[in-house]
């Protein structure tokens, strides 16, 4: 065990950060801290839809008093256990199980807005990314997250959307050509010679059949859990920075009054 | 003030504030590039005091380390400020001792009679290393835990048998675990006190010496009838006034930092650290925090040879090592670069521009044009020490005036 961390840790020293990211475009969630509804509403989602697997355990259900709940609200629609006001959202799901079922344990959710690049956009862009995948033990995939385990929890409300596919042609580790049918890219590479590479990239995705929202709904609840989640990761953001604007201020004057403090001290100092 | 009799006789107060502040002549021709002294000080002294705290909410254990530090940042009152506070001062305190450094490096402060001065202070900053890395560990996060795993792994490299053994007396297990947390925030916790021995016996050196100057002279060879040196004005009230204005400014860009972009883009707070540590999970993309990754280029930069990482290694810390030897290696008879030739301006110009490429590469994932210029970089880090004692020599240099200039 120690020989084999030793060598996969020095193996991939070298090759460390295999850069990070992909080309994945996040769309852009637009979302406001300061708007409690929506972190509230965020809040109602995420325990009907994203609780029965994912925990957010490093925070306690008291803390939505401070978006506007009070205690009983978090009690009566909020809280579907035996837990109290204070406690932390945990959930009952043991990891074990959930690795079975889904590949890998349902991580908790927390700090993904701060772990993931582009935080909110990216929870965004993935609740959106859905796409049918008949490949796929759950028979969907995610544009933002490829092959991801989870299944599309919120389809009921979006719908199923189709892939819309483009056929990049490679060479030499740059994109020489793109084609909407994979018969116009074959017939290219053979034209081209060797050397040539097929790639297949979601261009965009379609929907195929729609939800019980419309797409603008389901956005909202999108952009919703985002917010919400956004909140979580680090509910005192707000106050930080109004305290913050508070303390550079006075740290102005201070600095002020401290450069005429010395000013006047080195008067004589030639 | 027979109060003051009745302390001096039993304890020399009056005596050490005026050998040390009231009495103390510093030169008058201070300028920008000496804040960064009292301001290294003033870091250190907020990284303990909120280092206690934090220490009074944090669990030292694999179990509950992850889960302590967000109870601090969620349920602790101003928790999330100490927690910050800490965060930040942890890079701003590499800031400014490299700052503090590049001081000396251009003043010629490391040089005679200096010397001891110098070491002393590559000694602190060796200490702050050590602290800073097992800080790191504390959070429990992917890359605290994967940042220490390959570090570690560094002292495995060394040959003859003693490697393995070496590395598992330093983490108390075959991979880091909760032995390695344990131990690393008992020696996080006791290393800041060393740290303030070593600053006190820094001051205690330079108070000695004398401060220098920007323009390298020694104002002690121009003394009044008083035996006062006629460029030199009492630390206090002069200095301790300016140095309050810096720490004005100083603390205004860093509550920019705490109160507004605390994570600093990822730099100060990696995001891969918000999740907690998982040994079985590599993460894609391991690298030390920011004031790290110009020795991690070096590391990475040279080839393993016979199959060991061991080179590396050895020139990694022999880019820390020749720093002690800065004071022998500068041959120019000036010891400020305002008298120094264009040789040395332009030694100290690719000096920057290599230690900050250094650092940025060290951040970035490996390719093989990265790496090549990760070697060359690597290779002009050690030319401008170990070539200075000839171009430092052959350099022209302008005649130094007898007095400070402004």
């Amino acid at each position: 065990m120690k020989k084999l961390i030793a060598v996969i840790t020095l193996a991939l020293m070298p090759l460390t950060g295999m850069a990070a990211g992909g080309g994945v475009q996040l769309q852009k969630a637009n979302i406001d801290l300061s708007n409690e509804a929506a972190i509230q509403r965020g809040a109602k989602q995420f325990v009907n839809y994203c609780m029965g697997c994912h925990s957010a355990k490093y925070v306690r259900y008291k803390l939505f008093t401070k978006v506007g709940l009070t205690e009983d609200d978090i009690k009566n629609n909020l809280i579907f256990t035996d837990a109290k006001v204070g406690d932390l959202m945990k959930i009952a799901m043991p990891e074990a199980e959930a690795s079975g079922w889904f590949g890998a344990p349902a991580p908790d959710l927390t700090l993904t807005a701060r772990i993931r690049h582009g935080g909110a956009d990216w929870i965004y862009s993935y609740l959106k990314g859905f796409y049918a995948d008949p490949s796929r033990p759950m028979g969907v995939n995610n544009t933002v997250f490829p092959n991801v385990g989870m299944p599309h929890v919120l389809w009921e409300m979006q719908g199923i959307q189709n892939p819309v596919y483009r056929y990049e042609v490679h060479h030499d580790g740059h994109t020489v050509a793109e084609f909407d049918t994979e018969a116009a890219a074959d017939a290219y590479m053979k034209e081209q010679g060797e050397g040539f590479r097929l790639e297949r990239v979601v261009d965009h995705l379609e929907m195929a059949q729609q939800g019980s929202l419309t797409p603008a709904e389901y956005e909202q609840v999108a952009r919703d859990l985002a917010t919400f989640l956004a909140y979580i990761s680090e509910p005192m953001k707000l106050e930080r920075q109004r305290m913050g604007v508070w303390v550079i201020l006075f740290l102005i004057v201070f600095t002020v009054l401290a450069y005429l403090t010395k000013k006047e001290w080195w008067k004589d100092i030639h | 003030m027979s109060f003051m009799n009745w302390i001096d006789e039993r304890f020399p107060a009056t005596k050490v504030w005026n050998e040390h502040l009231a009495q103390y002549y510093a030169p008058k021709n201070f300028n920008f590039w000496y804040f960064f002294g009292s301001l290294a000080m003033l870091v250190l002294v907020l990284q303990i005091v909120t280092g206690v705290w934090l220490a009074m909410l944090y669990k030292p254990s694999a179990e509950n380390a992850f889960a302590s530090v967000e109870y601090i940042m969620r349920d602790v009152d101003f928790g999330w400020l100490l927690r910050y506070l800490h965060s930040t001062g942890a890079s701003a305190f590499f800031l400014v001792v490299y700052l503090h450094m590049f001081r000396a490096l251009i003043y010629g402060s490391h040089r005679r009679p200096r010397e001891l001065l110098w070491i002393i202070g590559v000694i602190i900053y060796v200490a702050m290393m050590a602290t800073a890395f097992m800080g790191y560990l504390l959070p429990w996060g992917q890359m605290s835990y994967w940042g220490a795993q390959v570090i570690v792994n560094l002292f495995a490299a060394v040959p003859f048998g003693i490697g393995e053994p070496l590395s598992v007396w330093i983490r108390g297990d075959y991979v880091i675990s909760d032995a390695t947390l344990n131990r690393f925030f008992a020696l996080h916790f006791l290393l800041p006190f060393i740290l303030a021995a070593l600053v006190f016996i820094h001051i205690v050196a330079l108070h000695k010496v004398g401060s220098n100057n920007p323009d390298g002279i020694e104002i002690k060879k121009n003394k009044d009838e008083n035996g006062i040196p006629k460029d030199g004005i009492p630390f206090h009230p002069y200095y301790s006034v300016k140095d309050i204005v810096g720490i004005g400014v100083f603390l205004i860009f860093f509550s920019a930092i705490v109160f507004f972009a605390p994570d600093f883009f990822g730099l100060f707070l990696e995001p891969p650290n918000f999740e907690p540590a998982n040994p079985l999970k590599t993460p894609d993309h391991i690298a030390p925090v920011w004031y790290f990754t110009p020795f991690y280029a070096m590391l990475r930069a040279v080839p393993p040879m016979l199959n060991s990482q061991f080179p590396g290694v050895v020139v990694m810390f022999g880019a820390i090592i020749v720093l002690f030897f800065l004071p022998w290696l500068d041959r120019s008879p000036v010891k400020s670069i305002r008298y120094k030739g264009p040789i040395f301006k332009i030694a100290v110009a690719i000096f920057v521009v290599t230690f900050v490429m250094l650092a940025w590469l060290g951040m970035q994932a490996s390719t093989p044009a990265k790496t090549l210029l990760a070697q060359i970089f690597t290779a002009l880090y050690f030319a401008f020490f170990l070539l200075m004692p000839f171009y430092s020599k052959m350099d022209k240099t302008k005649p130094v005036p007898e007095r400070v200039t402004k």
